[in-house]
């Protein structure tokens, strides 16, 4: 399944690190993200709860840049 | 301007004003060093506040190597070796280069999504008479909506009510109006121009063009190109290489010459000083980010650009494999060439004119509905008067026979005039030859052939310019006909009498001959060469608006049918690629200029402040270059 979600992140390194991020995140089979549009388009892992991925993809990103914000 | 944009620029404002004060201040007066340590801190604070929260929690996240780190050692170093204006200033200075960054991607950003703005806002739906406006999004197929002249078409439909002309340059990027009236398709995001119509809607909004478009574009952004991946990549090996290089720089130099006792006529405290100091310039020049921006930025306008011109491009790998396309196939029906037949030809015999040899063959082929006697009607574009035509006999595969205005007429091939003992020269030209007799005597001959779109050949002409080996023309026509257009347009290579398989075939046999580097684009028009377009590095279909299938299989995606595009689409890929290199180019050269300036100390703060954020702006800058190609 495939989501696309905003996001909010003042730099182009930041939404690099971003994305690395969630695809690192358990449930998520790939991730990309697009500073330009500021969209994440997530595919996740067949079975995966999307809300509790989700949580965990942006406490994930939080880590990695404090100044971002997924649109859940 | 933002809110957060908005807040930092006073910020800066105040910071800036406090520093000026300040400056004054301290030289008129000359208060003590910690005192004007605490002093500056005012100003210091007030600009970097964030960065330095940041930084804190990045250590704590185990992220030490971003930029906000970078900035928080730099400036607090300066603080601890008595640089308070500036650290202070660093600080300002980084804050102000960062505000203009955002400002100028956010500017970009938003000149992109202006480019693409066919987004409908709402529909005028007629229910009972009575029109409300609704969110296009509410609106049911078979739903009747009004378009007002000025409008948007919301969603795709047909003409219930009403004429007008629309504007497609949106979707198209061409300008003149396409006349509609009663009974036509139209497509969503055309802008009404004339009169108001009535539309009956045949898809949701979800399934209409504009919707398809905009999630395509939108999309695009997401399939990276190899050189933005490789950025990426770069930024994450190189900022802790810097790192550590200025880890390096802070402690090797000053221990080497302290312990072989060189530190000269400048105390030891001097020279470990100076030596941090040029570590944290380095730090500061080091910053990824101009990189790191403008690569996608570039692209992004390349796409933006594209898009405006009728060009949707899939992705930005697929911009990177266009400019480096070496090969281009070609489909020649309906991509080269119109697709429908014309004559192009008329050799009437001694005695007659043209138009008395059109007359006769169109009226004799005037109750054929195939498209040979259409074309002939059509040449002929006068009213057919059924009345004087009389006694048609239809000659299987030969032709017709028939009787105008009291004489007997022939028309047909070589063969039918033969069997009629007609004598007639047999005429070279590719194409389907009509030959006429008139009461047993040769008249003429008409060629009627599938004509090459008017821009084909400078498409061509333009390709081979850009940098294209070899043009290839694939075709199930006849080789006659195949080579005559071939001559005409200009491509290197025909290969004619193919099944649908064999154009798989002829493209493999090509991916096979060409090296990895060079790539190989398919253009067709999406008609049953689904197979070809995703087997290409790039496919690429033209004449799309409104065909699903060839949006769904091509990379790249002509709105409109004309040649001219595929030279124009080359042209903005190469010129993208070029920005993108420039970029890439002038961002690490200023960089490494910089930072051998700064281990060997000649290189300040300043001068690594505009390594960092002026580097970034100009890199913005030129990305957006991007946006106005021709």
């Amino acid at each position: 399944m495939k989501k696309t979600y905003k996001v909010e992140v003042d730099c182009a390194n930041c939404a690099a690190k971003m994305e690395a991020a969630v695809k690192a995140t358990e449930g998520v089979k790939d991730a990309s993200l697009s500073f330009m549009t500021l969209k994440l388009k997530v595919e996740f892992e067949d079975g995966a709860d999307v809300d509790t991925v989700m949580k965990k993809a942006l406490a994930n990103c939080k880590k990695v840049e404090d100044d971002c914000e997924i649109f859940l | 301007m933002n809110q957060k944009q908005k807040k930092v620029l006073y910020r800066i404002i105040i910071s800036f004003t406090l520093l000026i004060l300040l400056t004054i201040l301290c030289s008129v007066f000359e208060p003590p060093s910690v005192l004007q340590g605490l002093l500056y801190l005012i100003p210091y604070l007030v600009i970097g506040y964030d960065i330095l929260r940041k930084a804190l929690k990045g250590i704590r996240n185990h992220q030490v190597f971003d930029e906000n780190f970078l900035m928080a050692v730099a400036t607090v170093g300066a603080f601890l070796l008595g640089e308070y204006a500036e650290g202070s200033a660093v600080m300002l200075f980084y804050q102000i280069g960062e505000l203009f960054q955002s400002v100028a991607v956010g500017k970009s950003r938003q000149n992109i999504a202006d480019l693409m703005d066919i987004r409908p806002d709402y529909a005028n739906l007629l229910t009972d008479g009575q029109i409300e406006k609704v969110d296009p999004d509410d609106v049911e197929i078979g739903s009747v909506i009004v378009v007002n002249p000025g409008e948007k078409i919301p969603i795709d439909g047909r003409i219930i009510a009403g004429k007008t002309s629309l504007d497609t340059s949106a979707l198209t990027g061409e300008s003149v109006p396409r006349d509609a009236a009663e009974g036509s398709d139209v497509i969503s995001g055309c802008i009404n121009l004339t009169g108001a119509i009535q539309l009956e809607t045949t898809k949701e909004f979800g399934e209409s063009t504009v919707s398809k478009i905009l999630d395509l574009v939108e999309n695009s952004s997401m399939k990276k190109a190899r050189m933005e991946n490789f950025i990426t990549r770069f930024a994450r090996y190189y900022t802790p290489a810097v790192c550590y290089a200025a880890l390096a720089l802070a402690i090797l130099p000053p221990l080497f010459l302290t312990l072989s006792g060189q530190t000269g006529e400048m105390g030891l405290l001097q020279v470990w000083s100076d030596w941090i100091t040029r570590a944290l310039t380095f730090l500061v020049i080091s910053c990824p980010c101009a990189l790191v921006i403008s690569v996608p930025l570039s692209f992004f306008g390349g796409i933006g650009c594209a898009s405006s011109k009728g060009i949707l491009v899939k992705g930005s790998n697929y911009l990177e494999a266009l400019a480096n396309t070496k090969y281009v196939v070609f489909d020649k029906t309906g991509t080269l060439t119109k697709g429908v037949f014309e004559v192009t030809q008329i050799h009437p015999a001694d005695g007659i004119t043209d138009q008395e040899l059109l007359y006769f063959a169109a009226y004799a082929e005037s109750a054929s509905s195939h498209p040979i006697g259409l074309s002939l009607r059509k040449a002929y574009g006068e009213m057919i008067e059924i009345s004087r035509i009389k006694d048609i006999e239809e000659l299987a595969g030969h032709g017709v026979k028939a009787c105008v205005d009291g004489r007997t007429v022939l028309a047909g091939n070589e063969k039918l005039l033969r069997l009629e003992g007609i004598a007639c020269e047999s005429r070279p030209e590719a194409g389907t030859l009509v030959y006429v007799a008139v009461d047993g005597t040769y008249a003429g001959c008409i060629v009627i052939s599938d004509i090459v779109k008017p821009s084909a050949q400078a498409a061509i002409a333009s390709l081979k310019n850009s940098g294209v080996k070899r043009t290839v023309m694939l075709t199930g026509d006849s080789q006659n006909a195949a080579l005559q257009a071939a001559r005409e347009i200009g491509v290197d290579d025909v290969k004619s009498e193919l099944l649908p398989a064999d154009k798989v075939q002829e493209v493999e046999k090509l991916l096979k001959q060409k090296s990895d580097k060079e790539m190989l684009a398919f253009v067709g028009d999406g008609i049953n060469d689904a197979p070809v377009l995703s087997r290409a590095d790039v496919g690429i279909a033209m004449g799309a608006l409104g065909s699903d299938a060839a949006i769904e299989a091509a990379d790249i995606v002509l709105m409109d049918d004309d040649p001219a595009k595929i030279a124009l689409a080359m042209k903005i890929s190469i010129k993208t690629m070029r920005i993108v290199k420039e970029n890439i180019v002038f961002a690490l050269a200023v960089k490494a200029v910089c930072l051998i300036l700064s281990a060997f100390g000649f290189a300040g703060m300043w001068l690594a402040i505009f390594a960092d954020v002026g580097v970034m702006v100009l890199a913005v800058l030129n990305a957006t270059r991007t946006l106005r190609i021709r």
